[in-house]
């Protein structure tokens, strides 16, 4: 793989990665438990919408053959995503949802600080604005996951049990294949092996203070970001792209 | 939005009111006429604060149950740029709840009280808000005429005698006015584009084009318990003149959009410049204020599934918290 295709890959993993979650998160608008946190919930999923059309954009560049951001989130097939398996999961409840975004965010956001200092400028650039954005978020996400598992019984089982679901889902974002590798060697890009470590520090002191157990590393669903999905992507993206299917060609 | 809730009697039992002097009011409708603003520790009659408390708890109520039906279009916004428009619009409506509830907490109510009286049916929203959305064309519509009525009835509300509901409305009326100009623009793309766009336009207009005429309230002559609202300066113009100029505005951008109102009786009088238009059905309204509007079950079922939903995660927060302060003080 040469090192463009691998940059243009990169990106739009990256784009693909913020847009299911933010997806993931439009559904539960105007479900959430108190005011503040439909806030939260709708101000972070507009960070991760933008910071899609970011990665989107630049990828269109990259590519060279006139597709913009509308033409990479509507009218690609799930075959063609490249998100991780964890993003595209189904919400659950709000102890899902919360141990979801801390999961990742904590490997987001070293990926973000890595970026931030690669060789590819528009990826820096797009980095160091996201960074601030999941900084403020894994901190408000990571309160909320001690929150739960040191509230009540109830409230630590149901946090207990959303870690333990989606564990299996981590490891992928860890598993380095040739796009990480080209653009780790080529754009001096994020060293995942040193990412999963801060990454498992991290979520053990969360754990921890959230008087929550870690889940054994056992085995690992993968294939997200080669592009073999779950069957929930399908029916997150057949919802999200009916209009522009529907409407061929459309100006909306 | 939302002033409906002044068309309602006020049922309270007037308990306090009678320790009130004819001197006390006096001197309170005194101030009023003096356009000072009343602040929350200043004295005001009882039936001054009920009506305020219901009003803008209403009012709230009406920016959190109107998440839902333009929420229902979020996930399939046709774009990524009008998907995040939306969604900044939603959260903006959620911010106004905050601050109308905070509002509100000034004239000594709690936001759970009054959270509380909205799930159990008790406290109204805005009839508006039990129409649906079918398709994405709605999402203009709700912009452009559900907005643009709510602006109409809240422009008076920043000079509202009560100085934290004026103060209030003054930041949301900044909001809201963004939003009707981001309503007529979806429209507007959608009457340039495909004619199964336009169609999908005129449909829209067709169906929010009454019920957005309803949202001033009855007419003037069945609106009996206005006067008091006015008196006290709560209220700066009638159900009927805030109606009249919103028809008068919006018929032009109608025609500029190239649709059609759906009102036969709708004609220019030149003489006094102003449009006639049809008589409303307020059948359909007193049913969908009553419960029986289209998605009245749907909204407070929605509202009351993510409140009990939600309880586990309150009770963990506040064990949460018991247990740190627990800490903190051994």
């Amino acid at each position: 793989m040469n090192s463009n295709d691998a940059l243009l890959a990169y990106v739009l993993r990256l784009g693909d990665n913020a847009l299911v979650l933010g997806q993931r998160m439009v559904e539960l608008v105007a479900a959430y438990p108190e005011l503040e946190e439909e806030l939260a919930n709708a101000n972070f999923a507009l960070d991760y919408i933008g910071q899609a059309r970011m990665f989107y954009a630049y990828a269109g560049e990259l590519e060279g053959k006139g597709r913009g951001e509308d033409d990479f989130a509507f009218l690609r097939d799930e075959n063609e995503y490249r998100n991780v398996l964890l993003l595209e999961q189904p919400n659950g409840h709000f102890g899902d949802s919360i141990a979801k975004l801390v999961l990742f965010e904590a490997f987001y956001l070293q990926q973000l600080e890595a970026l931030v200092h690669c060789t590819d400028k528009r990826v820096a650039e797009i980095a160091a604005r996201a960074e601030k954005e999941i900084r403020y978020h894994l901190r408000h996400n990571t309160q909320w996951l001690i929150r739960l598992g040191d509230g009540t019984a109830e409230s630590h089982g149901k946090a207990q049990q959303a870690v333990d679901n989606l564990w299996r889902f981590t490891g992928e974002l860890f598993a380095a294949d040739e796009v990480d590798n080209v653009f780790e060697n080529e754009f001096d890009g994020p060293d995942l092996f040193r990412i999963r470590e801060k990454w498992y520090a991290t979520i053990a002191a969360v754990l921890d203070e959230a008087t929550l157990t870690m889940p054994e590393d056992a085995w690992m669903a993968s294939g997200g970001k080669a592009g073999q999905h779950s069957e929930h992507l399908g029916y997150m993206i057949a919802e999200m792209q009916y209009l522009q299917r529907v409407h061929p060609g459309a100006n909306w | 939005m939302y002033t409906q809730g002044l068309d309602q009697k006020d049922k309270s039992a007037p308990q306090r009111d009678t320790l009130e002097t004819p001197e006390q009011l006096e001197a309170f409708q005194a101030r009023i006429d003096a356009e000072e603003k009343i602040e929350a520790k200043d004295w005001m009659p009882e039936a001054y604060r009920r009506t305020l408390v219901r009003q803008i708890s209403q009012h709230a109520h009406s920016e959190i149950i109107g998440m839902q039906p333009e929420g229902n279009w979020l996930t399939r916004a046709p774009t990524l740029k009008r998907k995040a428009i939306l969604l900044a619009k939603i959260q903006d409506e959620a911010g106004h709840g905050l601050y109308l509830y905070s509002a509100g907490e000034t004239l000594g109510v709690s936001r759970d009280a009054m959270v509380g009286d909205l799930l159990t049916g008790k406290a109204k929203y805005s009839s508006i808000f039990n129409y649906p959305t079918l398709t994405w064309a709605d999402i203009g519509a709700i912009g452009w005429l559900v907005d643009g009525a709510a602006i109409m009835n809240q422009i008076p509300l920043c000079r509202c005698s009560y100085g934290p509901y004026a103060r209030a409305m003054v930041r949301i009326c900044r909001e809201e006015s963004f939003h009707q100009r981001q309503g007529f623009d979806i429209l507007r793309v959608l009457c340039e584009g495909t004619p199964e766009q336009k169609a999908m336009a005129q449909d829209a207009l067709n169906r929010w084009w009454w019920p957005s005429l309803m949202m001033f309230g009855p007419n003037d002559a069945d609106s009996k318990h206005s006067a008091q609202s006015m008196a006290w300066k709560i209220k700066r113009f009638s159900n009927d003149e805030l109606r009249q100029k919103f028809v008068d505005v919006t018929v032009p951008q109608a025609e500029f959009l190239g649709l059609k109102v759906p009102d036969d009786d709708l004609v220019y009088d030149e003489k006094s410049g102003h449009y006639r238009f049809g008589e409303i059905d307020w059948q359909e309204f007193i049913e969908v204020i009553k419960g029986n509007g289209p998605c009245n079950r749907q909204r407070l079922g929605k509202r009351r599934k993510a409140h009990e939903d939600g309880e586990w995660v309150r009770e963990a927060a506040r064990a949460y918290a018991e247990k740190q302060a627990a800490k903190a003080a051994a």
